[in-house]
């Protein structure tokens, strides 16, 4: 077998072990393939709601279904959506902001942005808690569809059902996303990154936080758009 | 979060070790943090083979069982009513029962023994030996992992004990079996509990991957680039690439199935008319769109399986041939390859669901394509034997034995994955003999391969050859015995998941051989018991390793300690100079990792101790002879 077996060279490159080849840490490598795995089985329900979607005859208009404003009587189609739309990107606004000052180990910052992501989050749980509500009023739930077709014929259940299950998996997300950004802001008073001497924990939250909100955008598309 | 590799801000040094580094402390441990909760890779790899072995006499137990009414529809054994209580009438297992016993079968064989029990195992005690890293990434996402795969255990056995039973759907749980409860006594709670076990399994696969994954991407030690991993690291690596990938599909089918069952939606049921109750409420669902969620992680499933098994089997053949593994990259390629063909497969487990044709032929062809990267690997392994020296130790029979029966179920494939042939071959005994022995038996092999090669490094002693010897011949012929029969029954159109056969005319010419099939199913679980025996008495009185390296292996993993404790390595984490499969090369027996290149005649290299052959006395021996 002399000189046939392959003879390897040296030749330093970043995969050649002894450091990371992507220069992270692991945390957000892990993160990284936590969101491809979830943006799997987002896919996969999205999935199965376009195939179910298609394969039924009537669906109804979006712009009849939600078209209500807390506190507004008049007929305001998707403005209410677009509110809470609006609010979920000013949170990654906040977050982008929030994870820039933790590079500059700006602690102040951090706190204040961290502090308006947070609220942001809640604002849209509170929009989808009141949004719930208010469908449930109308007679909409899990295996109930009060709303007709959009030519008038009587609808599909499944409407709802993907509409609850999807926007339910969905708001469980911002709900997760808005107790890891406490936890982050807990830590950062406690001073736990300035011991560390980096922030590296809020990137992470923060590239939670940034497909958390790049999923709405799929969802919104999906349910209240097409 | 105190083992947080740090990455200094504008330094781009990383601090990969962890902090079990430098220093290798030894922190106090407790019996319950070293052996229960424990963070060590090592220990929590043994943690999941223990309990794959566990479930493996489980499942195993149960196919005895059916295949007792299989085999003797006529016969009572009133032992039966004993062992099993009201499942079994007038020693006769009941059909509600039968049912269960082989959907529970197929659910702990494929998810619990060769998924968690498999890949747990080696890709967790082999990864950071392998790649030289002192532990996993994450080795309290690590433990958490089997803690849930613990639990989801937990839940499985206890759905054992309800009242209405197990489920017994069939493994896959096809709603409307799955979705409604009224379908049959195991769809009521029993199901409930399936659904909660597998989704913790699912989670636990999701923390032991995304571990796997960053373990061996960010921590290889200094040297070992991708293309020196051992094959058998990246036959792990690979199938959590596709576990991280098709578990969550899985995941999402279960979500709508739970709201199926639970909440009135109709995502999987429609108006179905049942005899005596009507029309469903239920209407505008589809069944086989949970069909096509299931399979896209059902078919992944079965290279989650098979991939590290084709890994060992890779590793333990190269040791033990005594040459280098024939086509190193075109293993690592072709594994490469099934890893992306797994995504674009499923639907052939779907040929006769009423799917279009063309789209059928599409299908048909991907699948066909699989063969290219598994025959690739097949001559690879023969041409890896071919003309070595080989060593039959009882690992290396049953790498052969892998390969075996891989050849043997893999040509099957060609067929089954053929939507004409399939339409006639769907849901028959064909298919059953065709992925237990590509799959089941290969990935039995393969893990049995994987503990003879790795019990010494698992707890520095070894298993007795002798009952490996008679363990692999019966096991191997048992499985040509059970399945190669399963054919001819299958041709002849006898389908599976029948409770008894005996009322058709058409299948009581197998008769006699459904009894032969139960005999020898009998005989090879029997024969586990000799496994079984070997292992559990070889970690407390086996024979004791004397040389660290027993196998003369390249591997990294013989560089460390005879009984090595957290942490790896006592001093430094070794550097890597070349593949791990330089073998009977430039007049070397072996040339392990760790040698540079060019080095090899250097004594200091070649040194007994170096190389992990020199007889190491115990600690207790040297100390008395200190004293004396």
């Amino acid at each position: 077998m002399a000189h046939t077996a392959a003879i390897h060279t040296e030749k330093p490159s970043k995969w050649s072990g002894g450091s990371s080849p992507f220069k992270v840490e692991y945390g957000k490598l892990m993160m990284w393939f936590f969101l491809l795995s979830d943006s799997f089985t987002f896919g996969a329900l999205l999935i199965s709601y376009g195939t179910t979607r298609f394969a039924t005859i009537g669906w109804p208009d979006p712009n009849v279904a939600f078209n209500k404003f807390p506190g507004i009587s008049a007929n305001a189609p998707l403005a209410f959506v677009s509110l809470m739309t609006f609010i979920l990107i000013i949170s990654s606004v906040t977050m982008v902001l929030a994870v820039q000052a933790g590079k500059e180990m700006n602690k102040k910052d951090v706190v204040r942005y961290l502090i308006l992501t947070i609220i942001g989050g809640l604002i849209f749980l509170g929009c989808q808690a009141w949004e719930w509500t208010h469908l449930f009023h109308e007679g909409a739930w899990w295996g109930a569809n009060p709303f007709a077709n959009s030519n008038g014929t009587q609808s599909t259940q499944n409407f709802t059902n993907f509409f609850f299950t999807i926007t339910g998996f969905h708001g469980f997300h911002v709900f997760s996303g808005v107790c890891i950004n406490v936890i982050m802001l807990i830590m950062t008073l406690c001073n736990k990154f300035e011991q560390r001497g980096h922030y590296l924990m809020i990137e992470k939250a923060g590239l939670y936080w940034h497909f958390v909100d790049l999923v709405w955008v799929f969802v919104f598309t999906c349910f209240y758009l097409v | 979060m105190n083992n947080e590799a740090v990455l200094q801000a504008g330094a781009a040094t990383l601090h990969v070790a962890g902090d079990h580094g430098e220093a290798h402390h030894h922190h106090k441990q407790s019996f319950i943090t070293k052996y229960i909760f424990s963070q060590d890779h090592k220990t929590i790899g043994k943690q999941f083979l223990i309990t794959g072995i566990i479930w493996a006499l489980i499942g195993g137990f149960m196919s005895v069982l059916f295949r007792l009414q299989l085999g003797f529809p006529d016969t009572s054994f009133p032992w039966l009513s004993t062992v099993i209580g009201h499942w079994a009438k007038d020693g006769h297992i009941t059909a509600e029962a039968y049912y269960s016993l082989t959907t529970i079968h197929g659910t702990v064989m494929i998810f619990f023994v060769l998924t968690g029990g498999l890949s747990g195992t080696f890709a967790n005690f082999l990864i950071p030996l392998q790649i030289g890293a002192r532990d996993m990434a994450s080795p309290l996402m690590n433990m958490l992992s089997y803690w849930f795969f613990f639990t989801a255990s937990v839940i499985m056995l206890s759905s054992f004990f309800v009242e209405t039973g197990p489920f017994a759907g069939g493994w896959t749980a096809y709603p409307p079996l799955s979705a409604l409860g009224d379908a049959s006594p195991g769809s009521k709670t029993g199901m409930d509990l399936w659904l909660a076990s597998l989704i913790l399994f699912v989670v636990s696969q999701l923390l032991a991957g995304l571990n796997y994954i960053s373990t061996v991407l960010n921590m290889r030690t200094k040297g070992m680039s991708m293309m020196r991993m051992p094959l058998s690291t990246w036959g792990v690596f690979l199938q959590a690439v596709l576990g991280v990938l098709s578990f969550p599909v899985l995941f999402a089918g279960f979500i709508l199935l739970i709201f199926d069952r639970h909440f009135g939606t109709s995502f999987y049921l429609s108006d179905i008319y049942i005899q005596g109750v009507g029309a469903l409420p239920h209407e505008g669902g589809n069944a086989i769109l949970y069909q096509h969620l299931f399979w896209f992680l059902g078919h992944p499933e079965v290279y989650i399986v098979i991939l590290p098994a084709m890994g060992i089997v890779s590793e333990v053949m190269s040791t033990n041939g005594r040459k280098p593994i024939f086509g190193y990259s075109a293993m690592v390629m072709s594994m490469f390859a099934i890893v992306v063909l797994a995504f674009l497969v499923w639907a052939h487990h779907m040929f006769v669901t009423g799917m279009n044709p063309f789209l059928g032929s599409i299908f048909v062809l991907l699948t066909l394509l699989i063969a290219v990267p598994s025959a690739i690997k097949v001559f690879n392994w023969l041409t890896t034997l071919w003309k070595g020296n080989l060593r039959f130790t009882p690992g290396m029979l049953f790498a052969i034995g892998f390969v075996s029966v891989f050849i043997s179920g893999g040509l099957t494939g060609i067929y089954t994955g053929n939507s004409a042939i399939d339409i006639h071959i769907h849901d028959t005994y064909f298919i059953i003999a065709h992925f237990h022995l590509v799959m089941g038996v290969a990935a039995f092999f393969g893990m049995f391969c994987g503990v003879y090669h790795w019990f010494p490094k698992m707890y520095g002693r070894h298993m007795n050859n002798t009952l490996g010897y008679i363990h692999f011949w019966v096991t191997l012929v048992g499985a040509y015995l059970i399945f190669w029969p399963m054919h001819y029954e299958g041709l002849a159109g006898m389908p599976r998941r029948y409770y008894d056969y005996s009322s058709w005319e058409s299948f009581k010419q197998f008769v006699e051989l459904n009894r032969f099939i139960s005999i020898c199913v009998i005989i090879t679980f029997a024969a586990q018991f000799l496994f079984l025996f070997n292992f559990f008495h070889s970690i407390f009185k086996g024979r004791k390793l004397t040389v660290k390296n027993p196998w003369k292996s390249n591997a990294l993993e013989w560089t460390t300690p005879i009984n090595v404790g957290h942490g790896n390595w006592p001093g430094e984490i070794p550097e890597v100079h070349r593949w791990p499969y330089d073998y009977s090369k430039d007049g070397h027996d072996f040339i392990p990792q760790t040698v540079p290149v060019g080095e090899e005649d250097n004594p200091l290299y070649t040194s007994a101790e170096f190389t992990g052959i020199k007889v190491e006395e115990e600690p207790a021996k040297a100390h008395k002879k200190a004293h004396a």
